[in-house]
């Protein structure tokens, strides 16, 4: 259980790698983004065969909440407009309408050719709808064997649920995040409280809200829904909800990702590639360090070199 | 790091991402048209329509109140069927029409619109949501299909019910045609409806006379009927798939 000493480019720091990540969490971590690749796209494709959110139980077809439309422009050209509450955009090109890649010409579409699963042309809502269909039952499978698991592995205990420590420090953690301060040594090897609290919301408040949304969207099951139907105002509502819930998930990834640029995309990527991981250590911070405790969790499983 | 190799760097990420994204779509749509991929995507189907009827059993769809019914019942679809055996019904505003109940039952059956309406009827408000998203209320009378059935007498053996349509959507002379299973058929919201808002069905809902079923998606509840036919498969009817949409590849679930 020897850590592995690196070339350190400072003479005060150490590196050690550390698994990071053991390999269920891996192929689940990429499954999920796989699925989530997928649901985004067909649910985009379903969205644009009625680019319009409403609030309620029905569709007020005058007043949406939300709508990508096609109208034609001055020059005759088609122009995207999208209407937000009262709030009329101009987005040309890329909602409303856009060119397609096949024959370039502006078409009347929501989401753009490339965020939507098939593109136009390669099959339609029902090809979006096979897809949807199918790969929300894989995330769903794939979520709940992450569930399990991190409750097996006491991962969701010891790595991701706030501890007392974690809410007091949520100040300090707001500063580093704004200063740009890199943590080192133990704190680099432990999720900090703005992460946690970030994966806890995609994890526990998100999936259940957009799996209830999406089952509430089908006649079927709205059956059996009628209190939560009741809840939130209407399959419209649910509809709307079910759409919100998606821009989180888009929102988390895309900040999800600049953090891993930023935290060094080599190393993150690494650590949940192979499971290694490298954690800068000053040396005075080693040095009273007992060896038996070096590290919270995922860390205490060194690798040997 | 030096300002040129930030930007060959920049340009390089900036590379690999649109190179990724343009790999990715071309794959999907790559998949998207491989009929073995799609037969994958669709064993989805048997799991939503098994696990859905397990939630759901015979719950009856919700039913509101007549301040909710929507001042436009949006029409889709055929919404003004041009074939020369609809054109001749209106045009004697369906005093000569007829529906056939026919197929795998013990005694064939014909209404007019009038012998439909001397029949027990059920009035239902309720939600209809179209597969592309959008949902109406709207009222509906019509006679149960269960008292149709029960009247002509399935046979053993019946396993579907085939609704035969008048309108032609793609204009290619072909006609729209739908198809449930028994238990969707007797599910006490199942309804051939002749009323909507009170008034005779109008022509761009599906005059004069279209199902009700409750629990399905708009495409699953076909206008302008004229035949209910009784079958043990629908493989050999039309695409095979029982119903227009789905033989352009819908799922015939169609309760999600």
């Amino acid at each position: 259980m020897a850590s592995v000493p690196a070339s350190a480019t400072a003479a005060q720091y150490e590196f050690r790698t550390i698994l990071r990540h053991r390999w269920p969490l891996r192929a689940m971590h990429w499954i999920n983004l796989l699925c989530m690749i997928a649901l985004v796209g067909s649910g985009l494709r379903i969205f644009n065969a009625h680019p319009a959110l409403y609030w309620g139980e029905v569709s007020h077809f005058d007043s949406p909440l939300f709508a990508t439309q096609a109208m034609p422009g001055k020059d005759g050209e088609l122009r995207g407009v999208t209407r937000i509450g009262a709030l009329d955009v101009d987005t040309t090109g890329v909602l409303g309408a856009s060119r397609t890649q096949s024959d370039g010409a502006m078409t009347r579409l929501g989401f753009p050719a490339w965020a939507i699963i098939p593109s136009p042309g390669m099959g339609g809502l029902a090809v979006g709808r096979r897809w949807h269909l199918f790969f929300a039952w894989a995330w769903v499978i794939n979520g709940a064997c992450f569930l399990i698991w991190s409750l097996a592995s006491r991962h969701l205990a010891r790595d991701l649920a706030m501890q007392r420590r974690d809410w007091r420090e949520i100040p300090k953690s707001i500063l580093d995040h704004l200063r740009f301060r890199h943590p080192t040594g133990d704190d680099a090897a432990r999720y900090n409280p703005l992460q946690k609290l970030a994966y806890l919301s995609v994890i526990f408040v998100l999936p259940p809200l957009i799996v209830i949304t999406g089952l509430s969207m089908s006649p079927q099951m709205a059956s059996v829904l009628g209190w939560w139907m009741d809840f939130v105002g209407g399959r419209q509502s649910a509809r709307t909800l079910h759409f919100v819930a998606m821009a989180l998930f888009v929102l988390f990834a895309v900040v999800h990702v600049a953090m891993v640029f930023y935290a060094g995309p080599i190393n993150e990527m690494r650590s949940m590639i192979t499971g290694r991981f490298r954690v800068k250590y000053p040396k005075a911070q080693i040095a009273p360090m007992p060896a038996a405790e070096p590290l919270p969790d995922a860390a205490k499983q060194e690798i040997s070199s | 790091m030096n300002d040129e190799t930030g930007l060959s760097r920049r340009r390089l990420l900036r590379g690999v991402v649109a190179g990724a994204g343009v790999g990715l779509i071309s794959g999907c749509d790559a998949l998207s048209q491989r009929k073995g991929f799609i037969d994958v995507l669709s064993t989805a189907e048997p799991m939503n329509r098994s696990v859905q009827r397990f939630l759901t059993g015979n719950r009856l769809a919700r039913e509101f109140p007549e301040s909710m019914i929507s001042p436009v019942f949006k029409p889709n679809g055929s919404i003004n069927p041009k074939t020369p055996e609809y054109l001749a019904l209106k045009a004697d505003n369906f005093a000569s029409y007829r529906l056939h109940i026919r197929g795998l039952v013990r005694k064939p059956l014909e209404f007019s619109i009038d012998a439909l309406r001397a029949l027990p009827s059920r009035t239902q408000i309720t939600r209809h949501d179209c597969v592309e998203g959008w949902s109406v209320i709207g009222k509906w009378t019509g006679v149960p299909l269960s008292r149709l059935l029960d009247a002509a007498g399935v046979k053993p053996g019946a396993r579907y019910v085939v609704f035969h349509c008048y309108d032609d959507l793609t204009g290619d002379g072909s006609r729209y045609y739908e198809s449930v299973d028994l238990n969707d058929a007797y599910h006490p919201q199942t309804i051939a409806a002749y009323d909507m808002n009170g008034s005779p069905v109008p022509v761009s809902n599906g005059a004069p006379l279209r199902m009700r079923i409750e629990r399905k998606l708009g495409y699953k509840q076909p206008k302008y009927v004229h035949t209910i036919e009784v079958v043990d498969s629908y493989a050999t009817l039309f695409g095979g798939k029982g119903g227009f949409w789905e033989d352009d590849g819908y799922d015939w679930y169609g309760g999600i």
